[in-house]
């Protein structure tokens, strides 16, 4: 199908990381208002480094690509320098997505970022999250908010 | 190559190309009194001619167009503009085609009522309801004779019977059904009808409306008086050529060619539903288009699937193209009750002319696993 990039495809055809982690240290889940999709993400911790990222995703191929894109950006990363993975970094890492899809890469981001705020509740570590500004996230968390506002693909409606 | 996107696009059929290539070539304009121009005229009137033949109609009730958008533009604007006097009240359906939707919506803002019936979970239309929705100022009511994206077909001669009955106009949007059913004008008491070229195997970019004698419409596309003065602008000489041919062949083999879609279609229904657990039919398991098969998978997303598909080089639709714009399910898996991620999971297969057996051996050896592959990555599967 012609929308996507190659690395696009490729990633959707040999996605990497996919699958549950059972002991996971942190779980971060997201669900995408605009097309219901949803995704969620597990990280395992060591020393403030992700040592092991996996992923789950019920979503369009741009969400199973974006996914695996980010498990492979965020391994092996620190947790300051995982939370530096924007939509922005996913969708240029994998040569750009089509407008209307730019939301679906939201996801990843999100629920990387997810995971690391559970992660550090779990750890209680209040102050750090606190001190990396995660605190808005923690609270929708809380409220047991799966949905994140997005932009708005183009819509067809007259 | 299984190619099962018939709905969304035909292949032009070998022998309406041949019969459009002199026209591409030769300058004629059918307005010109010279004889090339003669010439064009008379193909073009030819072409209308076997057009109403297809759907028992008289050629003089035949314009063409640029297509079924367009047809269904100028039918309901058209005929509610024309018409306003005797009332501003519309009724439709909820599962029409975008271009119906959004149509009314653009009356609605303009002083216009449009009532849009609901449909049971197969998508059926109930004639009850319709009757019921018919007042005094009711001046149109236009119904799909069946849907491209679940393959249901309405029980179109009743609902033309009760619409008849109650003096208002009626609207048969006869896209998907043309060359595939029975599409007969008098049989479903019909006054306007749209028809499409590309979906019985013409060309893209030409389409027609029937519109019966004496019922009045208004242009909407202005211009030299073509078209009986109802569609301004230079006829598309090559392009109405191939459009009368396509319906000159679909009037001597739909027959024929629905038996065998339909035997096809049953085969690949069941295997489906068989060889996948959890997986559904959208639409009406009986009364549905002989090449539409429409189904849909829990716990995975639609466009995954057509991508995991076409990796396989089997072509399918998730249904409407504007969806995959919008994102937004679409409005006819709404319509029948799906939830959310219910309508998401759907993925419509259209047979066609050149499907072969062989193309839907070739999907059911290949579909149930790569459902699989998506469920196993799917947050959904694994929350059950
Ligand atoms: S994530 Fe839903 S359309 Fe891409």
């Amino acid at each position: 199908m012609g929308v996507y990039s190659e690395k696009v495809m490729e990633h959707f055809r040999n996605p990497r990381n996919v699958g549950v982690i059972e002991d996971a240290d942190g779980v971060g889940t997201v669900g995408n208002p605009v097309c219901g999709d949803l995704m969620t993400m597990y990280i395992k911790v060591e020393d403030d480094r992700i040592v092991d990222i996996k992923f789950q995703t019920f979503g369009c191929g741009a969400a199973i690509a974006t996914s695996s894109m980010a498990t492979e950006l965020a391994k092996g990363k620190t947790l300051e320098e995982a939370l530096k993975i924007t939509r922005q970094t996913v969708a240029e890492a994998l040569g750009g997505l089509p407008a209307p899809k730019m939301h679906c890469s939201n996801l990843a981001a999100d629920a990387l970022r997810r995971a690391i705020v559970d992660y550090l509740r779990k750890k209680g570590d209040f102050d750090r999250i606190k001190q990396l500004g995660l605190e808005k996230e923690l609270e929708k968390m809380e409220k047991g908010e799966e949905e994140e506002d997005h932009e708005h693909g183009e819509v067809c409606e007259a | 190559m299984p190619y099962m996107d018939y709905a969304a696009g035909c292949p032009i059929d070998e022998r309406v190309v041949e019969a459009m290539v002199p026209y591409f070539k030769e300058p004629g304009n059918p307005s010109s009194v010279h004889s090339v121009g003669l010439k064009a005229r008379n193909a073009v009137e030819e072409a209308r001619q076997k057009v109403a033949e297809l759907i028992n109609a008289n050629a003089d009730e035949v314009i063409f167009t640029s297509g079924a958008t367009e047809s269904n533009n100028l039918a309901i604007i058209g005929y509610a503009m024309r018409n306003a006097s005797k009332g501003k009240h519309i009724v439709t359906t909820a599962i029409e085609h975008i271009s119906i939707i959004n149509v009314c919506k653009y009356l609605q803002k303009n002083g216009f009522e449009v009532t849009y019936i609901p449909v049971d979970r197969y998508g059926i239309v109930s004639v009850d309801s319709i009757e019921e929705a018919i007042r005094d100022d009711t001046i149109l009511v236009s119904v799909q004779h069946a849907s491209s994206e679940i393959g249901t077909i309405q029980e179109i001669e009743r609902i033309g019977e009760v619409v008849k009955s109650k003096n208002a106009a009626f609207h048969v949007d006869a896209t998907a059904s043309l060359g595939k059913i029975e599409v007969d004008v008098e049989k479903m008491n019909a006054d306007l009808v749209t028809l499409s070229s590309n979906d019985i195997y013409g060309p893209r970019g030409v389409g027609g409306l029937y519109i019966r004698k004496g019922v009045k419409i208004q242009p909407i596309m202005l211009g030299g008086g073509q078209e009986f003065g109802l569609r301004g602008g230079t006829e598309n000489v090559a392009g109405i050529v191939g459009f009368g041919k396509a319906a000159e062949i679909a009037k001597q083999e739909w027959r024929s060619e629905a038996e065998r879609l339909a035997k096809m279609r049953d085969k690949m229904i069941d295997g489906i539903l068989k060889a996948v657990e959890e997986s559904y039919l959208n639409g009406h398991p009986e009364k549905r288009l002989p090449n539409n098969i429409a189904v849909r998978f829990n716990y995975v997303e639609g466009e995954s699937i057509l991508l995991s598909l076409d990796m396989e080089d089997i072509q399918a639709s998730t249904g409407s193209a504007c969806t995959s714009k919008t994102l937004q399910p679409s409005h006819v898996l709404m319509a029948l009750g799906l939830k959310h991620e219910e309508a998401h999971g759907s993925v419509l297969f259209t047979l066609g002319r050149y499907s072969k057996e062989e193309d839907v051996d070739y999907v059911l050896e290949k579909l149930p696993g790569i459902v699989e592959r998506l469920r196993m990555m799917s947050p959904l599967y694994r929350r059950r």
